[in-house]
């Protein structure tokens, strides 16, 4: 227990709040979201994102550190929730799982869908605590580094979190970027902290500006409930392949005997986490592609092959880990998941960074503990409930629509008991859907939205220290780290556009082949 | 119209209501007093402006390729759903109370987008009983387990 702990060794820290995710609540919510993101993962239309938005509310009425293990067990178990009706039903529950559906469903048609589906789960697991040990041991040395961050600094960290993934996670640069101009213009909605001015408050709901939980619900919710309402009336027309019988141990064995699969896809999806903006879908991609291309049985692959299913999963579930480490340490989260993760960390009053590390060690550990454990727990019970996570996934989309706007509703209007967010709620959400079909995305509106406050507190006392040392140019525009970061903003966007360009290019050329 | 003109005039439409709203961000940042509490909304609002403009311009100019519109069946399909989830939030919720209105949101929309066929009264009875069932949860989650106290007015 973490009562009376003295710091040693900082990269054993975790170690001293192992015990306090057995508490009875800890582990009752780390077990509740384990099976509840399995079953909400495997729901086609219910993404990670959205299924860890519709919690935020709940997690309010909880302790910090209960909150985040419950909201850290459904990112992790959504993601590996999402192979079961890719393997079962060939719909991926998330966009991590589409590589999953190339070989797993095929295995599953095969009458290989029990053995599909432990692989999935055994590379998950896998996967899942190399890329959490690697959260473990990255984020005190990077929280540290960020000790030497001045204003100018922070605000260009906050500025390249929302530009990356603005640039990196939209189908169309520029429109990324607006979604997140749009986000933070809407942060700055409210009575300004310094002045007292009130700012852009056209509607009395508007008052106290913008709540992020409202906003993150509307925004990730309201949109797919659109969508669904979008398709009318239709049947889920999906078969559910049946299970048959299969040994674990014989899957274990399978899983030692294919070490590249396992390797290639956690290193891949270890690297792609790290980077800010890149998702689970990209590596679990990237990750069977290379498998792929490394493996002398290259022809089997698509075909119903067990190290296409091995890779992708190992992947897209070790860039769960990685992924936090940029938000834990400099508050620029590397998926839209660790964006909404983001927003449950700072409605408790917590800042990532060394805020979170040297004032809040107990709920920084535990709840990068209870991520270590939730991968085993995700493994074990994933292979007891994949088969009801497979019915569940035939529910009709009319009675899921109803139910997420449902939640959406009473969730926003529990935070703060105001009809006001829920009129934010819908009204945002209602925008959003509309403005996705037109190439804007959520991801970076809601990265702008979080990091907006960051963004303007640092640059409001940037602009003061300027005022009496160099003047605003010299000290937002010189110096080394200012430079780097600088550098890196236009890096991500030159190479998003880059990116764009040789995509259309290539499409284009598909066109003309016919 | 054409059906390829269609999403051609659509991003016109979204790119020129977008670029209009940030016109009139950078319009208030840039008039509005005190100053120094619109610093950051100016800055904000410069990039904001040149963005939107581009991206109108592009919709004009027919370079838009990101995006599909909405088609008019999406539409039909769509705008029922709509109207009852915004008659819901926006009045229902509030004058007939959270949980009733929640209810009757609930069967509504499960009833207007459930492929089972209207003409069976075993369609019905399965309805009613998922939107109990869903009443039950949604009471005991908010009403008993997180203590929240909803608008009750005419019913609950």
């Amino acid at each position: 227990m973490s009562i009376g702990y003295e710091r040693r060794d900082i990269d054993l820290e975790f170690l001293y709040y192992f015990g306090d995710v057995f508490s009875p609540v800890s582990f009752g919510l780390l077990l509740l979201g384990t099976i509840g993101g399995l079953l909400l993962g495997a729901t086609p239309g219910l993404s990670p994102t959205m299924a860890v938005a519709l919690l935020i509310p709940f997690t309010f009425h909880l302790q910090p550190v209960q909150g985040l293990i419950l909201l850290g067990a459904a990112y992790t178990s959504t993601v590996a929730g999402g192979a079961v009706s890719a393997i079962l039903l060939k719909i991926p529950g998330a966009p991590a799982n589409i590589a999953t559906t190339l070989d797993g469903h095929t295995m599953a048609k095969q009458g290989k869908g029990a053995r599909a589906l432990q692989l999935s789960f055994l590379a998950s697991a896998v996967g899942g605590v190399i890329g959490v040990l690697l959260l473990i041991f990255l984020t005190p040395v990077l929280s540290q580094w960020a000790l030497a961050f001045g204003p100018s600094h922070l605000f260009w960290l906050a500025i390249l979190g929302v530009t990356v993934i603005g640039s990196l996670d939209s189908a169309s640069v520029v429109k990324g970027l607006l979604s997140g101009c749009i986000g933070l213009w809407l942060a700055t909605i409210g009575f300004d902290d310094i002045m007292g001015a009130q700012r852009f408050i056209f509607h009395p709901a508007l008052g106290g500006g913008i709540n992020i939980i409202a906003a993150l619900i509307g925004l990730f919710a309201i949109p797919q409930v659109l969508t669904m309402f979008a398709k009318g009336r239709t049947s889920s027309a999906a078969e559910v392949i049946e299970v048959e019988k299969h040994s674990i141990k014989d899957a274990i064995r399978e899983l030692v005997r294919r070490p590249r699969a396992l390797t290639i896809g956690t290193v891949t999806g270890s690297f792609i986490g790290l980077i800010p903006g890149v998702g689970g879908q990209i590596a679990g991609l990237v990750a069977y592609d290379q498998t792929k291309k490394f493996s002398p049985e290259r022809e089997k692959f698509g075909k119903g092959h067990s190290e296409g299913v091995i890779a992708a999963e190992a992947a897209n579930n070790a860039m769960v880990g990685p992924s936090l480490v940029p938000l834990l340490t400099l508050s620029i989260p590397g998926s839209p998941t660790a964006a909404v993760l983001l927003g449950g960390l700072l409605i408790h009053g917590i800042f990532p960074g060394t805020d979170l590390f040297d004032n809040h060690p107990d709920v920084a550990w535990t709840f990068i503990n209870s991520m270590l454990i939730g991968q085993v727990l995700m493994c074990i019970f994933g292979l007891y409930v994949a088969g009801l996570a497979a019915r569940i996934a035939q529910v009709p989309q009319s009675v899921m629509a109803a139910v997420v706007l449902g939640l959406a509703v009473f969730g926003s209007y529990s935070v703060q008991s105001s009809m006001g967010d829920v009129y934010v709620m819908v009204t945002l959400g209602v925008i959003m859907y509309f403005l996705e079909r037109f190439g804007f995305s959520a991801a970076p509106l809601v990265l702008g939205l979080i990091l907006g406050p960051i963004a303007e507190a640092n640059f409001i006392q940037g602009s003061m220290i300027a005022g009496a040392t160099d003047g605003l140019g010299a000290y937002f525009l010189t110096g080394t780290l200012n430079i780097v970061l600088i550098a890196v903003v236009i890096a991500s966007i030159l190479y998003s556009v880059w990116m764009e360009l040789r995509t259309r290019r290539y499409i284009s050329k598909e066109e003309i082949m016919g | 119209m054409s059906t390829s003109s269609l999403p051609r005039l659509q991003h016109v439409c979204a790119s020129g209501l977008v670029a209009a709203v940030g016109v009139w961000v950078a319009w208030i940042s840039y008039t509005q007093q005190p100053s120094e509490a619109f610093l950051f909304p100016r800055l904000i609002s410069t990039v904001f402006v040149v963005l939107a403009l581009w991206t109108f311009f592009k919709a004009l100019l027919g370079w838009t390729k990101v995006g599909h519109g909405l088609g008019t069946h999406e539409m039909a399909n769509l705008l029922p759903g709509l109207v009852i989830a915004l008659v819901y939030v926006f009045w229902a919720a509030k004058a007939l109370g959270f949980y009733t209105a929640g209810a009757i949101a609930f069967f509504i929309l499960l009833s207007l987008y459930d492929p089972a066929p209207h003409r069976e009264v075993r369609t019905w009875v399965r309805r009613a009983i998922i939107t109990a069932i869903y009443l039950a949860v949604m009471y005991g989650l908010f009403a008993k387990l997180l203590k929240v106290y909803t608008p009750r007015e005419i019913l609950f």
